[in-house]
Protein backbone atom coordinates (compact mmCIF):
# COMPACT_ATOMS: atom_id res chain seq x y z
CA UNK A 1 0.00 0.00 0.00
CA UNK A 2 0.87 3.44 -0.77
CA UNK A 3 -0.19 6.37 0.13
CA UNK A 4 0.37 9.35 -1.89
CA UNK A 5 0.17 12.98 -0.48
CA UNK A 6 -1.54 15.88 -3.33
CA UNK A 7 -2.60 19.47 -2.74
CA UNK A 8 -6.04 17.50 -2.20
CA UNK A 9 -5.24 15.59 0.51
CA UNK A 10 -3.87 11.77 1.67
CA UNK A 11 -4.34 9.27 -1.11
CA UNK A 12 -4.27 5.52 -0.34
CA UNK A 13 -3.20 4.17 -3.96
CA UNK A 14 -3.67 -0.21 -3.16
CA UNK A 15 -2.28 -0.58 -6.77
CA UNK A 16 0.54 1.64 -6.99
CA UNK A 17 3.71 0.11 -6.90
CA UNK A 18 7.10 2.15 -6.07
CA UNK A 19 10.38 1.38 -7.23
CA UNK A 20 13.36 4.03 -7.15
CA UNK A 21 12.38 7.24 -8.53
CA UNK A 22 9.23 5.52 -10.28
CA UNK A 23 5.53 5.96 -8.75
CA UNK A 24 3.32 3.66 -11.20
CA UNK A 25 -0.19 4.20 -10.21
CA UNK A 26 -3.44 2.90 -11.67
CA UNK A 27 -5.26 5.77 -14.20
CA UNK A 28 -8.18 5.87 -12.09
CA UNK A 29 -6.40 6.24 -8.04
CA UNK A 30 -3.90 8.75 -10.41
CA UNK A 31 -6.49 10.62 -11.02
CA UNK A 32 -8.37 11.00 -8.24
CA UNK A 33 -5.42 11.98 -6.29
CA UNK A 34 -4.10 14.52 -9.08
CA UNK A 35 -6.30 14.80 -11.72
CA UNK A 36 -4.15 13.71 -14.38
CA UNK A 37 -5.45 11.10 -16.84
CA UNK A 38 -3.74 10.07 -20.36
CA UNK A 39 -5.40 11.39 -23.35
CA UNK A 40 -3.85 10.74 -27.57
CA UNK A 41 -2.34 14.23 -27.02
CA UNK A 42 -0.70 13.54 -24.15
CA UNK A 43 -1.24 13.72 -20.07
CA UNK A 44 -3.95 16.16 -18.99
CA UNK A 45 -5.03 17.68 -16.06
CA UNK A 46 -8.50 20.22 -17.07
CA UNK A 47 -7.69 21.86 -19.95
CA UNK A 48 -3.96 21.73 -19.84
CA UNK A 49 -1.91 19.24 -21.73
CA UNK A 50 1.59 17.96 -21.33
CA UNK A 51 2.66 15.86 -24.73
CA UNK A 52 4.85 13.35 -23.80
CA UNK A 53 8.60 13.47 -24.96
CA UNK A 54 8.59 11.00 -28.53
CA UNK A 55 10.28 8.26 -27.36
CA UNK A 56 9.79 8.40 -24.23
CA UNK A 57 6.04 7.38 -23.77
CA UNK A 58 7.09 4.15 -21.92
CA UNK A 59 8.63 6.41 -19.01
CA UNK A 60 5.11 8.23 -18.35
CA UNK A 61 2.33 5.57 -19.55
CA UNK A 62 1.46 1.89 -20.24
CA UNK A 63 -1.75 0.16 -20.37
CA UNK A 64 -3.84 1.58 -17.83
CA UNK A 65 -1.47 2.93 -15.92
CA UNK A 66 0.76 6.22 -15.54
CA UNK A 67 4.11 7.16 -13.48
CA UNK A 68 3.37 9.89 -11.07
CA UNK A 69 7.03 10.18 -10.23
CA UNK A 70 8.47 10.71 -13.71
CA UNK A 71 5.33 13.22 -14.63
CA UNK A 72 6.45 15.45 -11.43
CA UNK A 73 9.60 15.48 -12.52
CA UNK A 74 8.90 16.31 -16.08
CA UNK A 75 6.68 19.35 -15.13
CA UNK A 76 9.28 20.63 -12.52
CA UNK A 77 6.93 20.20 -9.55
CA UNK A 78 8.93 18.70 -6.03
CA UNK A 79 8.31 15.04 -5.74
CA UNK A 80 10.10 13.58 -2.10
CA UNK A 81 9.17 9.76 -1.11
CA UNK A 82 9.90 7.55 2.01
CA UNK A 83 13.35 5.50 1.85
CA UNK A 84 10.48 2.37 1.80
CA UNK A 85 8.85 4.16 -0.98
CA UNK A 86 5.23 3.92 0.40
CA UNK A 87 4.84 7.74 1.20
CA UNK A 88 4.90 10.26 -1.49
CA UNK A 89 4.54 13.96 -1.88
CA UNK A 90 3.85 15.13 -4.61
CA UNK A 91 3.86 18.90 -4.37
CA UNK A 92 3.28 21.86 -6.90
CA UNK A 93 6.15 23.64 -8.14
CA UNK A 94 7.66 27.64 -6.83
CA UNK A 95 7.06 28.69 -10.12
CA UNK A 96 3.05 27.56 -10.31
CA UNK A 97 2.76 28.99 -7.04
CA UNK A 98 3.94 32.37 -7.74
CA UNK A 99 1.89 32.07 -10.67
CA UNK A 100 -1.41 31.48 -8.60
CA UNK A 101 0.09 34.15 -5.93
CA UNK A 102 0.00 36.75 -8.79
CA UNK A 103 -3.93 36.67 -8.37
CA UNK A 104 -3.50 38.21 -4.93
CA UNK A 105 -6.85 35.87 -4.27
CA UNK A 106 -6.56 34.17 -0.99
CA UNK A 107 -5.91 30.41 -1.73
CA UNK A 108 -8.61 28.40 0.21
CA UNK A 109 -7.82 25.67 2.91
CA UNK A 110 -10.08 23.40 5.26
CA UNK A 111 -8.34 22.77 8.38
CA UNK A 112 -9.89 21.50 11.99
CA UNK A 113 -10.57 23.18 14.64
CA UNK A 114 -9.98 21.78 18.46
CA UNK A 115 -13.16 19.64 18.37
CA UNK A 116 -11.97 18.15 15.12
CA UNK A 117 -14.68 19.91 12.90
CA UNK A 118 -13.12 21.01 9.69
CA UNK A 119 -13.38 24.82 8.32
CA UNK A 120 -13.15 26.32 5.35
CA UNK A 121 -11.72 30.03 4.51
CA UNK A 122 -14.17 30.19 1.84
CA UNK A 123 -17.05 29.61 4.22
CA UNK A 124 -16.08 33.12 5.09
CA UNK A 125 -16.51 35.21 2.16
CA UNK A 126 -18.20 38.28 2.39
CA UNK A 127 -16.11 39.29 5.74
CA UNK A 128 -12.75 40.80 6.31
CA UNK A 129 -10.59 38.59 7.79
CA UNK A 130 -7.82 38.37 9.39
CA UNK A 131 -5.82 35.54 9.41
CA UNK A 132 -3.23 35.17 12.29
CA UNK A 133 -0.92 32.42 13.13
CA UNK A 134 0.50 31.21 16.31
CA UNK A 135 2.60 28.27 17.74
CA UNK A 136 2.50 26.59 21.60
CA UNK A 137 6.10 26.50 21.22
CA UNK B 1 -4.76 39.85 22.46
CA UNK B 2 -6.94 39.09 19.27
CA UNK B 3 -9.97 38.27 21.70
CA UNK B 4 -10.31 41.21 23.14
CA UNK B 5 -9.93 43.21 18.91
CA UNK B 6 -12.58 40.34 18.32
CA UNK B 7 -14.65 41.69 20.46
CA UNK B 8 -14.47 44.98 20.01
CA UNK B 9 -14.53 44.74 16.02
CA UNK B 10 -17.35 41.43 15.85
CA UNK B 11 -19.85 44.19 14.61
CA UNK B 12 -18.14 45.11 11.65
CA UNK B 13 -17.98 42.63 9.78
CA UNK B 14 -14.52 41.41 10.78
CA UNK B 15 -13.23 38.26 11.77
CA UNK B 16 -10.52 36.74 12.86
CA UNK B 17 -8.78 33.44 12.58
CA UNK B 18 -5.95 31.78 14.56
CA UNK B 19 -3.92 29.10 13.39
CA UNK B 20 -1.73 26.89 15.51
CA UNK B 21 1.10 26.09 13.52
CA UNK B 22 1.91 23.04 15.70
CA UNK B 23 2.51 19.43 14.78
CA UNK B 24 1.74 17.85 17.40
CA UNK B 25 -1.77 17.75 17.33
CA UNK B 26 -2.56 17.91 21.23
CA UNK B 27 0.32 20.60 21.58
CA UNK B 28 -1.72 23.79 20.86
CA UNK B 29 -5.27 22.22 22.91
CA UNK B 30 -4.59 23.32 26.70
CA UNK B 31 -3.49 27.36 25.25
CA UNK B 32 -6.50 27.16 23.44
CA UNK B 33 -8.84 25.80 26.82
CA UNK B 34 -7.14 28.60 29.06
CA UNK B 35 -7.55 31.70 26.29
CA UNK B 36 -11.21 30.17 25.80
CA UNK B 37 -11.49 32.08 22.54
CA UNK B 38 -14.48 32.90 20.74
CA UNK B 39 -12.83 33.46 17.39
CA UNK B 40 -12.45 30.87 14.86
CA UNK B 41 -9.32 28.16 16.06
CA UNK B 42 -7.29 26.05 13.75
CA UNK B 43 -4.56 23.52 14.32
CA UNK B 44 -2.56 23.82 10.78
CA UNK B 45 -0.09 20.64 12.13
CA UNK B 46 1.13 19.81 8.38
CA UNK B 47 2.27 23.95 7.72
CA UNK B 48 -0.71 23.93 5.33
CA UNK B 49 -0.70 28.18 5.60
CA UNK B 50 3.24 27.86 5.05
CA UNK B 51 2.82 25.95 1.71
CA UNK B 52 0.07 28.72 0.46
CA UNK B 53 0.50 32.28 1.84
CA UNK B 54 4.83 31.64 2.16
CA UNK B 55 4.34 31.57 6.16
CA UNK B 56 7.95 31.59 8.02
CA UNK B 57 7.40 32.51 11.41
CA UNK B 58 4.41 33.39 13.99
CA UNK B 59 2.68 35.76 14.72
CA UNK B 60 2.46 36.30 11.29
CA UNK B 61 -0.90 37.16 9.90
CA UNK B 62 -2.41 38.09 6.48
CA UNK B 63 -5.76 40.94 5.58
CA UNK B 64 -8.26 39.31 3.45
CA UNK B 65 -10.99 41.77 2.68
CA UNK B 66 -14.59 40.68 1.60
CA UNK B 67 -13.74 39.58 -1.94
CA UNK B 68 -11.26 37.31 -0.83
CA UNK B 69 -8.34 39.01 -2.12
CA UNK B 70 -5.17 39.53 -0.11
CA UNK B 71 -4.64 43.11 0.62
CA UNK B 72 -1.51 42.35 2.91
CA UNK B 73 0.14 39.70 2.51
CA UNK B 74 2.05 37.17 5.35
CA UNK B 75 3.84 39.76 7.74
CA UNK B 76 5.07 39.63 11.48
CA UNK B 77 1.83 40.67 13.48
CA UNK B 78 2.66 43.21 15.86
CA UNK B 79 5.65 41.46 17.45
CA UNK B 80 8.71 43.09 17.96
CA UNK B 81 12.14 40.88 18.26
CA UNK B 82 12.67 42.85 21.88
CA UNK B 83 13.25 39.48 23.73
CA UNK B 84 16.71 39.22 21.97
CA UNK B 85 17.91 41.76 24.18
CA UNK B 86 16.07 40.36 27.19
CA UNK B 87 18.46 39.20 30.39
CA UNK B 88 18.63 35.23 29.57
CA UNK B 89 18.89 34.59 33.34
CA UNK B 90 16.48 37.41 35.13
CA UNK B 91 14.15 37.03 31.82
CA UNK B 92 14.05 41.26 32.53
CA UNK B 93 13.33 43.35 29.22
CA UNK B 94 15.18 46.59 29.65
CA UNK B 95 12.59 49.70 29.49
CA UNK B 96 13.06 50.97 25.84
CA UNK B 97 12.78 47.75 24.62
CA UNK B 98 9.57 47.10 26.26
CA UNK B 99 8.20 50.43 25.06
CA UNK B 100 9.26 49.89 21.38
CA UNK B 101 7.10 46.23 21.66
CA UNK B 102 4.87 47.97 22.93
CA UNK B 103 4.70 50.24 20.31
CA UNK B 104 4.55 47.83 17.64
CA UNK B 105 1.54 46.34 18.87
CA UNK B 106 -0.25 49.13 19.36
CA UNK B 107 0.98 50.36 15.64
CA UNK B 108 -0.43 47.11 14.20
CA UNK B 109 -3.45 46.59 16.13
CA UNK B 110 -4.37 50.43 14.94
CA UNK B 111 -3.52 49.71 11.48
CA UNK B 112 -6.29 46.52 11.61
CA UNK B 113 -8.93 48.91 13.62
CA UNK B 114 -8.23 51.36 10.86
CA UNK B 115 -8.17 48.84 7.82
CA UNK B 116 -12.00 47.18 9.21
CA UNK B 117 -13.07 51.06 9.52
CA UNK B 118 -12.18 51.76 6.26
CA UNK B 119 -11.37 48.88 4.20
CA UNK B 120 -9.63 49.92 0.95
CA UNK B 121 -9.64 53.69 1.62
CA UNK B 122 -7.51 52.79 4.86
CA UNK B 123 -3.63 53.90 4.15
CA UNK B 124 -2.81 50.48 5.57
CA UNK B 125 -4.68 48.21 2.93
CA UNK B 126 -1.56 47.80 0.20
CA UNK B 127 -3.07 48.28 -3.69
CA UNK B 128 -2.85 45.43 -5.67
CA UNK B 129 0.31 46.71 -6.60
CA UNK B 130 1.93 46.98 -3.61
CA UNK B 131 0.97 42.94 -2.70
CA UNK B 132 2.91 41.85 -5.05
CA UNK B 133 5.98 44.07 -3.92
CA UNK B 134 5.42 42.53 -0.61
CA UNK B 135 5.18 38.62 -1.29
CA UNK B 136 6.91 36.72 0.84
CA UNK B 137 9.65 34.77 -1.26
CA UNK B 138 9.12 31.99 -2.71
CA UNK B 139 11.60 29.73 -4.87
CA UNK B 140 11.84 25.74 -5.92
CA UNK B 141 14.42 25.12 -2.34
CA UNK B 142 11.22 26.56 -0.55
CA UNK B 143 8.86 24.45 -2.30
CA UNK B 144 10.57 21.27 -1.92
CA UNK B 145 11.83 21.92 2.11
CA UNK B 146 7.57 22.10 2.16
CA UNK B 147 6.80 19.23 0.48
CA UNK B 148 9.94 17.06 2.61
CA UNK B 149 8.21 19.14 5.78
CA UNK B 150 4.93 17.22 4.87
CA UNK B 151 6.64 13.66 4.57
CA UNK B 152 8.42 13.90 7.52
CA UNK B 153 5.47 14.98 9.66
CA UNK B 154 3.47 12.16 7.93
CA UNK B 155 5.84 9.65 8.83
CA UNK B 156 6.72 10.52 12.64
CA UNK B 157 2.54 10.27 12.91
CA UNK B 158 2.57 6.95 12.11
CA UNK B 159 5.29 6.22 14.18
CA UNK B 160 8.47 6.51 11.94
CA UNK B 161 10.33 9.37 14.12
CA UNK B 162 13.54 8.65 12.81
CA UNK B 163 12.93 8.98 9.39
CA UNK B 164 10.31 11.77 9.50
CA UNK B 165 13.08 13.73 11.97
CA UNK B 166 15.35 12.96 8.80
CA UNK B 167 13.28 15.04 6.31
CA UNK B 168 12.56 17.52 8.73
CA UNK B 169 15.99 18.30 9.03
CA UNK B 170 16.89 18.61 5.06
CA UNK B 171 13.61 20.87 4.96
CA UNK B 172 15.02 23.34 7.57
CA UNK B 173 18.22 22.92 5.55
CA UNK B 174 16.57 23.65 2.16
CA UNK B 175 14.61 26.49 4.22
CA UNK B 176 17.05 27.76 6.65
CA UNK B 177 14.85 31.38 7.01
CA UNK B 178 11.68 29.51 8.10
CA UNK B 179 11.45 29.39 12.55
CA UNK B 180 8.52 27.27 11.58
CA UNK B 181 10.27 24.32 10.12
CA UNK B 182 12.99 24.80 12.21
CA UNK B 183 11.07 24.85 15.65
CA UNK B 184 8.96 21.53 14.73
CA UNK B 185 12.21 19.92 15.39
CA UNK B 186 13.96 21.92 18.24
CA UNK B 187 13.33 20.93 22.17
CA UNK B 188 11.23 22.57 24.22
CA UNK B 189 12.02 23.58 27.51
CA UNK B 190 9.82 23.12 30.62
CA UNK B 191 7.07 25.89 29.69
CA UNK B 192 7.21 24.48 26.41
CA UNK B 193 8.91 26.64 25.12
CA UNK B 194 11.63 26.48 22.43
CA UNK B 195 14.05 28.52 24.05
CA UNK B 196 16.88 25.75 24.75
CA UNK B 197 20.63 26.79 23.94
CA UNK B 198 20.18 25.96 20.40
CA UNK B 199 17.29 28.52 20.25
CA UNK B 200 19.52 31.21 21.63
CA UNK B 201 22.42 30.42 19.23
CA UNK B 202 20.28 30.20 16.15
CA UNK B 203 18.65 33.49 17.12
CA UNK B 204 22.38 34.84 17.86
CA UNK B 205 23.14 33.90 14.55
CA UNK B 206 21.31 35.93 13.15
CA UNK B 207 23.65 39.22 13.45
CA UNK B 208 21.61 42.05 12.27
CA UNK B 209 19.03 39.95 10.55
CA UNK B 210 15.52 40.54 12.12
CA UNK B 211 13.93 37.53 13.97
CA UNK B 212 10.25 39.19 13.30
CA UNK B 213 11.03 40.40 9.55
CA UNK B 214 10.56 44.51 9.49
CA UNK B 215 7.08 45.25 8.36
CA UNK B 216 6.52 47.99 5.86
CA UNK B 217 3.98 49.93 8.06
CA UNK B 218 3.93 53.49 9.00
CA UNK B 219 4.55 54.05 12.90
CA UNK B 220 6.24 50.47 13.15
CA UNK B 221 9.75 50.18 14.61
Amino acid sequence: MVTVLTESGEWPAAAAEASGDALWMSAREAEAATGWVAKPEGLCKGEICVPLPRGREQEFVRTGRMNLGALWRHLGHPVVHSARGDVWVLAQSARDRSASRQSLMAPDFTLPDAAGRQHSLSDHRGKKVLLVTWASW
Amino acid sequence: MWQTLHEELAGLNFMIIAVAMDSREGDPLPWIEAAKPTYVCLIDRDHRLADLYGVVNVPQAIWIDENGRIVRPAETAGAYEGFRRMNRATREMPEDVARTTAQARTTYLDAIRDWVRRGGASEHAFRPEEVRAHLPALNEDIATAQAMFRLGQFLIRRGEREEGDRWLGEASQRHPDSWCIWRQRAGVNDQGLAALPDFWQRVDALGDKRYYAHVDMKGMP
